[in-house]
């Protein structure tokens, strides 16, 4: 078994490649290899999920796994969602309804929102599902399903009209 | 983090008798790396070597070392089956970790002790023989059950609350073949050598979780946390409780953030069988419950806390006090 | 002309411009940046070549660094140099400090204290090498770090009015109550971090500050260089809440390094580090005595404080603040009394002084109501004074019975149950409280340059940050609405030291004083263009890029003749300030369950009522109510900073122990927002509300819980711990 092989995967659809200091966080990859600052560094341990991007499908926090680990993944960033002249529906929410203030955990919220709203389409359940089987989208529901994105401003309640906009929108 | 060296087991032979440290989801080993906790000098990534599958086994399921915590919680047979073990994992961590986490790492995770975690200060648990800050420190995290002058830490985790409480059991792989351990003697105590957590040995790796026949009866999964969401328990009950013509006929109990382990006590389960649910007895069963228990100061609330969530446990288990409003 | 605010400016001159800015809930202009992610804060500038610096922390409480063993860690790969030079900072500045806080890492003053700087070529190996490097300390034998049983040295101005004691003995009905809160962190999302380059002899730092022209100064007077040197950039910052008013030690240490190695340094503190160095709110105890005679007029208020900070340090949780203005009652002692102890620096934490003052008065005013028989808002209502106790001058506006009355009827309080325990829902009680907001209003010297281009589009420029407040938004609104340009064309530039000197953000007054430089420097704009259409200024109207004014309709860019039209507006406080008893006012309502069984208390839901003068933009003051109100929620149930009192550290420095709210906390809230004008405050009547949403919020849940289950807690947060003893029986 090779020691430190590289790890080739796909950032917002470009291929990359790592093979440098294999204690690089996906996080720090992102940031200062990529240049793609909209991931933000708000704790480096999994405690806040600003460092929110989506793994092949899923929300990860992209501190708490290596750059080397992403070998055949496909990630998408803040970036990969959409962009000033092209907003995604979330986003597009998020600004209507002033769902961030100080916008450091934004990017995040929206990262997790966009996965969010693909594993309630998929029935996963939550702690706060009355029935395991058939989860309503409750806002408890919606609340418990974000409530590994940290928010100090306290925009919660925006944040959670803006996820409820954009799901009406997708309906 | 220390320097290390990184290689990618790409089958189950290449992780197992190796000095590596398997890396999975790495929720808590990355975590723990960057404090230095941990610092092992070569890493060994087994998230591509499969056991990623949850199968059929005898009566029960077979829970892939590998699953992903938000895999498992989301997996129909579980929540159909096992819906006790879906709540606790659901109950756990954040989604975005649980879609990392894994079950077998899951088990292995280390636990929350400001000491432990904090470098500089004297822990047993990540230094042992240097003492424990805990004992007579900020302690309201920590174990009331099981805890000796060496060590006062918790298992921090829900899912394995859960699996006590299942009566799972977990599959290990070593050089020297294979074994099955009950969960509920996975975890250890801290005794004398709390820098043991459960019962593994170096090179051993957990390949699978088995879950005994679907038992029914009403399943229940309360964490009790200072804040309603993605927190540490303070107290946790893991209770599949079932009745028979007004009588309680099963009653299988486990208790997270309590102590060093999931706890297990039988002798609960046992006082609840057999008797008509009533808060009398609902009471004496948690009296039992808590008898041995012994607070360290900062978490001497965790006592009269671990009663009342049990009492209230088994009224939600069986139907007492219901959920109606009344204004009194 | 520094621009002193001496007369209140009554002509309400935006209620009679016709451009449909003020007020209005637009959406902020730099939204879209934020929520792709392209905002760039701090850290986000990387510059070619920059090295990683990371800081070493103490892990003593106090005593002095006898070695450092660089050259162990100067062996390792990647790194460049270990520094622990006498300019780097102990302590950060407190807000309008305006020079170096205490400085000289050798010297330990509590456990967690920045002692060294790492710098490496890459983040992993400087955080490894800072672990790594071994340090030999002298500690002192003994170190105060209990506040309990301390001496104590006044931390402000008491006042002691009358005879509390004999109006104490003498009323019908009086509550004598000790309080407790625990100290809070600021726990911004984005942790403090500098990017320091120099070319030649100047220094141009890219951080996460509040108070930009202050932090200047600072960050010049600890590099011992003159402040024309520096250059400071804050265009973007993650939060604030007073934990970035001042330089901290990311940025000295990073300027230090870079200057020496000759290339640009990035500082970043661990999110450990920023709860282990950067201020705290003080943990209170607060003793009050409250006295009501025969006829339920307050006669006599006591609030006596007790509250910790290093040796030294100037700042003193106001705790008393609000209670100085808010009730009558003329015998009073009020007091703050500082003890001094080895932990980390005490400083402005969101509302410093209502946050934990207003909280602990407005439980104990809820005692009072209950014990004298009225409905909690009856008693607040009918001991408002006429004028300041003790000071005898007017309030400046106060629209605190508007918010309590509008508050009441918006969410039902006429259905709350008149005694505790009369609701059950399954296992949880539920109830209802009330409480008052209020929080000192302030306008601080502040300039803006507003620049009309020739094509008639405008530009605001101040070095006022934004620090999710709304500055562009509202900034962008005062300079369109006063010179009828539309927001489209409107653009406004913040957080750079070489613009104009703004307020800067913190005590909230960013809005009101930074708008009302913008709003000066428009007015003279107005008056040169009224002067070249030749009407009076009063008859000129400007809508939409055109000058309208006596049947004359001409467009602006005209008048402009191809030539900009610039103005830096400025203000300063003047005698409005002392002639004015000025705050902002409201009510908070909620509705809590408490579980019988378990003791976790969950929020229903929550309503607030708040007046805080001009509304600038509906949108953003209404997100600042929220973001107040989530705080006061975690202020009550959540939020406490743990020590260990054996050896002074921080047990809980990270977001994983210390609990700020997360989604799952957080009920629907409701925001009404009272419009009026409030003169004495500021030239565009408005006052601040940052701060506002979360004094007294936590009273209100606190009185809710005793009207749920009828437990009155006197020690905050209201974890389960603390709440479960004191249970009734849940069955």
């Amino acid at each position: 078994m090779p020691l430190n092989p590289p790890a080739n995967f796909r950032v917002n659809g470009k291929a990359c490649r790592y093979s440098g200091d294999a204690r690089r966080s996906l996080l720090d990859f992102l940031r200062d290899d990529m240049g793609l600052y909209g991931t933000k560094k708000g704790c480096d341990h999994g405690q806040c999920g600003a460092c929110t991007v989506i793994v092949d499908g899923s929300r990860v926090n992209s501190c708490l796994t290596l750059a080397v680990m992403q070998d055949g993944c496909e990630v998408t960033t803040i970036e990969g969602l959409g962009s000033p002249e092209a907003l995604s529906v979330l986003q597009r929410a998020f600004v209507t309804h002033d769902g961030f203030q100080c916008g450091y955990c934004t990017p995040g919220q929206i990262c997790s929102a966009t996965a969010m709203i693909e594993e309630l389409a998929q029935g996963w359940p939550s702690h706060v599902s009355a029935d395991l089987n058939n989860p309503v989208p409750s806002d408890d529901e919606l609340r418990e399903r974000m409530s590994g994105n940290l928010c100090r401003c306290g925009a919660y309640p925006n944040i959670l009209a803006a996820i409820r906009d954009a799901m009406e929108a997708a309906r | 983090m220390k320097f290390f060296d990184y290689a990618r087991a790409t089958e189950l032979s290449e992780a197992i008798g190796e000095f590596a440290k398997p890396i999975a989801g790495g929720t808590n080993l990355l975590d723990l790396m960057k404090l230095e906790v941990e610092t092992p000098s070569r890493l060994m990534d087994i998230n591509h070597i499969g056991l990623n599958e949850i199968s059929p086994h005898g009566d029960g399921l077979r829970i892939g070392a590998l699953v992903r915590n938000a895999d498992c919680a989301a997996d129909l047979r579980v929540r159909r089956d096992y819906p006790l073990l879906a709540r606790a994992i659901l109950a756990g961590a954040s989604p975005q970790l649980r879609n990392r986490a894994t079950t077998g790492g899951n088990l292995c995770q280390r636990t929350r002790c400001t000491y432990f975690m904090r470098l500089g200060t004297r822990c047993n648990k990540r230094e042992p023989g240097s003492g424990c800050d805990a004992i007579g420190g900020v302690n309201r995290d920590h174990a009331i059950f099981g805890a000796t002058e060496h060590c006062i830490a918790t298992y921090p985790g829900d899912m394995a609350v859960a699996l006590a409480a299942l009566d799972a059991s977990v599959q290990i792989e070593g050089i020297d073949g294979s074994r099955q351990v009950s969960l509920r003697d996975f975890h250890r105590l801290p005794d004398g050598d709390p820098h043991l957590d459960n019962v593994l040995t170096g090179g051993e790796i957990i390949t699978s979780v088995k879950l005994p026949a679907p038992v029914g009866g009403k399943q229940i999964y309360r964490k009790i946390r200072d804040r309603a969401s993605y927190a540490f328990a303070l107290v946790s009950v893991a209770a599949i409780v079932t009745l028979d013509q007004g009588r309680i006929t099963r009653a299988d109990l486990a208790f997270g953030g309590v102590a060093h382990k999931p706890w297990h006590d039988p002798a609960v389960g046992r006082a609840l069988i057999g008797n008509e649910p009533s808060d009398q007895l609902f009471s004496e069963a948690a009296d039992l419950l808590v008898n041995q228990a012994k607070g360290q100061g900062g978490n001497d609330f965790k006592i009269p806390l671990l009663r009342r969530s049990l009492i209230a446990v088994l009224r939600e288990a069986t139907g007492i006090g219901g959920n109606d409003v009344r204004n009194l | 002309m520094f621009g002193t605010y001496d007369i209140p400016d009554q002509r309400n001159l935006l209620d009679r411009t016709r451009q449909g800015l003020i007020g209005a809930p637009l959406e902020r202009p730099e939204s879209g940046l934020k929520v792709c992610g392209v905002a760039p804060y701090a850290a986000e500038h990387h510059p070619p070549n920059c090295a990683e610096g990371v800081l070493v922390t103490a892990t003593i409480p106090q005593g002095r660094v006898i070695a450092l063993h660089k050259d162990e860690v100067l062996a390792m790969p990647g790194v460049l140099g270990v520094f622990a030079d006498k300019r780097m900072l102990r302590r950060p500045a407190q807000g309008t400090a305006g020079k170096a806080p205490v400085q000289d890492v050798r010297a330990v003053e509590y456990h967690g204290q920045p002692i060294a700087l790492v710098v490496a070529e890459t983040f992993e190996q400087a955080t490894h090498a800072a672990k790594a490097l071994r340090v030999e300390y002298e500690a002192s034998a003994t170190v105060p770090l209990d506040p309990e049983g301390l001496e104590t040295e006044p931390g402000r101005k008491p006042v002691v009015l009358g005879d509390l004691d004999q109006a104490m003995a003498e009323a019908a009905h009086s509550v004598d109550l000790t309080f407790t809160t625990e100290g809070h962190a600021s726990a911004a999302m984005e942790p403090h971090a500098s990017v320091a380059e120099w070319q030649g002899d100047d220094l141009t730092l890219w951080g996460s500050f509040q108070m930009i022209s202050h932090n200047v100064k600072e960050l010049a007077d600890s590099l011992r260089i003159a402040p024309r040197h520096v250059r400071i950039r804050s265009a973007y910052v993650g939060g604030g809440f007073g934990s970035k008013l001042g330089i901290s030690h990311d940025a000295v240490a990073a300027a230090i390094a870079a200057r020496e190695l000759g290339r640009p340094v990035r500082v970043v503190l661990s999110r450990q580090q920023v709860f282990d160095t950067i201020t705290r709110r003080s943990e209170t105890g607060q003793r009050l005595r409250l006295a009501l005679d025969a006829g339920g007029y307050l006669a006599g208020i006591g609030h006596e404080a007790w509250v910790s900070n290093l040796p030294d340090e100037p700042f003193a949780e106001p705790v008393t603040q609000a209670t100085e203005f808010l009730y009558s009652g003329e015998n009073r002692k009020l007091a703050v009394n500082l003890a001094r102890i080895s932990r980390v620096t005490s400083g402005s934490v969101r509302a410093p002084g209502e946050a934990v003052g207003m909280q602990v008065l407005e439980a104990a005013m809820d005692e009072l109501a209950e014990k004298a028989g009225f409905d909690p808002i009856e008693l607040r209502k009918r001991n408002l004074p006429s004028s300041q106790p003790g000071k005898d001058r007017p309030y400046s506006s106060r629209m605190l019975i508007e918010a309590l009355d509008q508050g009441a009827r918006a969410f039902g309080w006429q259905d709350r149950k008149p005694r505790p325990c009369m609701t059950r829902e399954g296992e949880w009680w539920l109830g209802m409280g009330v409480a008052s907001a209020a929080r000192v209003n302030m306008l601080r010297p502040a300039a803006a340059r507003v620049r009309l281009e020739p094509d008639g589009s405008l530009r605001v420029q101040s070095d006022q940050t934004d620090i999710g407040t709304g500055s562009y938004a509202i900034l962008g609104q005062i300079a369109g609405e006063m010179l009828g340009v539309p927001i489209a064309r409107v653009t406004v530039e913040l957080g750079d030291s070489s613009l104009p000197s703004g307020a800067g953000s913190g005590g909230s007054f960013g809005a009101s004083s930074t708008g009302s430089a913008v709003f000066r420097a428009c007015e003279a704009i107005r008056d040169k263009l009224a002067h070249r259409l030749g009407v009076p200024i009063e008859a000129l109207e400007l809508r939409d890029g055109m000058a309208i004014a006596s049947g004359r309709e001409v467009a602006v860019i005209e008048l402009l003749r191809g030539e900009a039209m610039e103005e830096i507006g400025r203000i300063k406080p003047g005698k409005t300030d002392k002639d004015y008893a000025q705050a902002s006012y409201g009510a908070f309502f909620c509705e809590v369950a408490v579980n019988a069984f378990t003791a976790e208390t969950r929020l229903r839901r929550m309503l607030g009522a708040f007046g805080f003068g001009r509304v600038l933009n509906a949108r953003t003051a209404r997100s600042q109510c929220l973001g107040g109100m989530v705080w006061g929620i975690g202020s009550a149930l959540t939020e406490e900073l743990g020590f260990d009192l054996r050896d002074g550290q921080m047990t809980n420095h990270d977001l994983a122990g210390y609990h700020v709210p997360c989604h799952a906390d957080i009920p629907a809230l409701e925001v009404i927002l009272l419009e009026e004008r409030d003169a004495p405050a500021s030239p565009i009547q408005a006052k601040g509300v940052g701060e506002l949403a979360i004094c007294g919020a936590a009273a209100a849940v606190a009185n809710a819980i005793y009207n749920a289950c009828g437990v009155r807690m006197h020690d905050f947060p209201m974890t389960p711990a603390r709440l479960l003893p004191k249970l009734p029986d849940p069955f």
